[in-house]
């Protein structure tokens, strides 16, 4: 039957919580059916997250996984929106940028591994410039557009109001283009999350990635795999949530579905 | 072609002055003419509409006027001074979407005001709050605004910095018909109390006559100015008056020879 009514509160909650469990309960018996000695069941998993929890290491893992990410996310943030708005607010200079940006973007940022463990060792400072690089494309293009799709009536408007080109640019462009510049901001961060795990798995030896990849190396502990797994996708849910929380910002709000 | 001398000398409270403006567009390699020789006098607050088919190039004479683009030849004065570019002392308002989405009611009306001293900004803030009609909106942000709201704030961020003269380019155009006639009785009561000069354009003929002292015809492609009508009508104007609708009628009948033409 189609309703028109909006569904009950408790129904927001009911329909996601049974997939889950459902999905659980698939998990668990195929398991189960197949009889596999070596992936784990939701139970074996539970158990090893617990087991994770008393060794303190996994919170120094943690730790070490959102330094990186911070320091990588920071400066490419740092770095790529004064960059992306200088470019998108001279589209000369973007012409001469734009094809070596558009080049560099798609390489993955697992291929620059040899480059930076050439460069920079192995380390922090390998895993820290492959996040960076990974969040700084998305972050500098998201810039570059957001500034080219300000509305000219804005711009209009601000040298009406007798405003020099710097004012223009803070006054008007910048927040005209914030929401799609925070977009992009988003999306890196997510991308700064996917690349930290697999930088840890090669280039350190702390962090969740290398939680991963020991976990299986020393005892083929696949229970801490799965539960490193798990934890690895509720961080970054969690991440993720955190920075819609700038969506809701009042000055940015109008960018967001919110259509003036 | 000879250029005509201008015969009278101009009149003593003459605001802004055009004079044999013509702009050429390069379109495909091609130059198109969207406005021929355009001379018009405009007095110290009066209000004038510019009327036409829709593409003749109103709003490129708006933006030619008030300094968004150069004339091809020819000149614009104000006060004997040539137009150079856009200028606070002159405000553009847009048809829709002109104010700032990021700028509360307040912020957008205290935009061109970043120069004074709070106190002074805030109480300029509140005048065009309350003229305006935009009382308890002060926090509001303009997606939460009607459409009539949205322009009356943008009219108000406009008269906040105290300029001569207002240009309306359809400033009324994406409103429903009962807001877009509240609107222009707003609109005359704060000329009426303000005495700006305001250039206003529009294709609406009932607008046309409802508002302006002169309504300058514009022919289609490339604009000309094919007539202008006095509307000496005092305000308010009874809009089902017999004088209101001879006027009407007037102007009706020219646009049609400047649709047909």
């Amino acid at each position: 039957m189609i309703t028109l009514s909006r569904p009950g509160r408790w129904e927001r909650f009911f329909w996601p919580l049974l997939a889950a469990a459902l999905l659980l309960a698939l998990w668990h018996y195929s398991v189960v059916w197949t009889a596999t000695k070596v992936f784990p069941s939701p139970l074996s998993v539970e158990r090893g997250l617990a087991e994770l929890l008393r060794k303190h290491v996994l919170w120094s893992d943690i730790g070490d996984s959102l330094r990186r990410v911070a320091i990588g996310f920071g400066t490419a943030a740092v770095v790529g929106v004064p960059l992306g708005l200088t470019l998108g607010w001279y589209p000369a200079v973007n012409q001469v940028v734009n094809p070596v940006l558009q080049l560099l973007r798609p390489i993955s940022p697992i291929a620059w591994i040899p480059v930076a463990i050439v460069f920079l060792g192995i380390g922090d400072r390998a895993a820290v410039f492959l996040i960076f690089l990974g969040s700084f494309f998305p972050i500098a293009i998201a810039c570059v557009s957001g500034v080219s799709n300000v509305p000219s009536i804005f711009r209009r408007a601000g040298r009406n109001f007798g405003l020099s080109p710097a004012q223009i640019l803070t006054r008007v462009v910048f927040p005209a283009a914030l929401p799609q510049i925070l977009v992009g901001l988003r999306i890196a961060l997510g991308i700064a999350w996917l690349v930290v795990v697999a930088a840890e798995m090669i280039a350190v030896d702390s962090g969740l990635g290398y939680l991963v990849i020991d976990s299986r190396n020393s005892g083929k502990r696949y229970d801490l795999v799965v539960a490193a797994m798990l934890l690895i996708g509720l961080i970054g849910l969690a991440l993720d949530m955190g920075f819609r929380q700038f969506e809701k910002m009042r000055s940015v709000r109008w960018g967001f579905g919110h259509e003036s | 072609m000879p250029m005509p001398a201008l015969t009278t000398p101009p009149a003593p409270n003459v605001k802004l002055r055009m004079e044999h403006v013509d702009m050429l567009f390069e379109r495909d390699g091609k130059s198109v003419s969207v406005l021929e020789d355009i001379n018009l006098e405009v007095r110290d607050g009066e209000f004038v509409c510019l009327v036409g088919p829709s593409g003749c190039g109103k709003s490129t004479l708006l933006n030619v006027v008030s300094g968004f683009l150069s004339p091809t030849s020819g000149s614009v004065t104000i006060d004997g001074e040539v137009v150079r570019g856009p200028d606070p002392r002159r405000i553009l308002v847009f048809q829709d979407r002109g104010v700032f989405p990021w700028l509360t009611v307040e912020g957008n009306i205290g935009f061109g005001l970043s120069n004074l001293r709070v106190a002074e900004r805030d109480q300029r803030i509140a005048h065009y709050v309350q003229m305006m009609r935009l009382q308890g909106f002060e926090e509001t942000y303009p997606s939460d605004l009607s459409g009539g709201m949205k322009q009356r704030l943008q009219v108000a961020r406009a008269l906040a910095v105290n300029p001569d003269i207002l240009y309306l380019d359809e400033p009324f155009g994406a409103l429903d018909s009962v807001t877009r006639l509240i609107m222009r009785g707003e609109l005359l009561r704060i000329w009426q109390t303000e005495r700006r000069t305001i250039i206003f354009v529009t294709h609406d003929i009932d607008e046309a006559v409802q508002l302006a002292d002169r309504v300058v015809v514009l022919s289609s492609r490339p604009a000309k100015i094919q007539d202008i009508l006095t509307i000496d009508i005092a305000h308010p104007r009874n809009i089902s008056s017999t004088r209101y609708l001879e006027h009407r009628d007037d102007l009706l009948r020219k646009i049609g020879v400047a649709y047909t033409v």
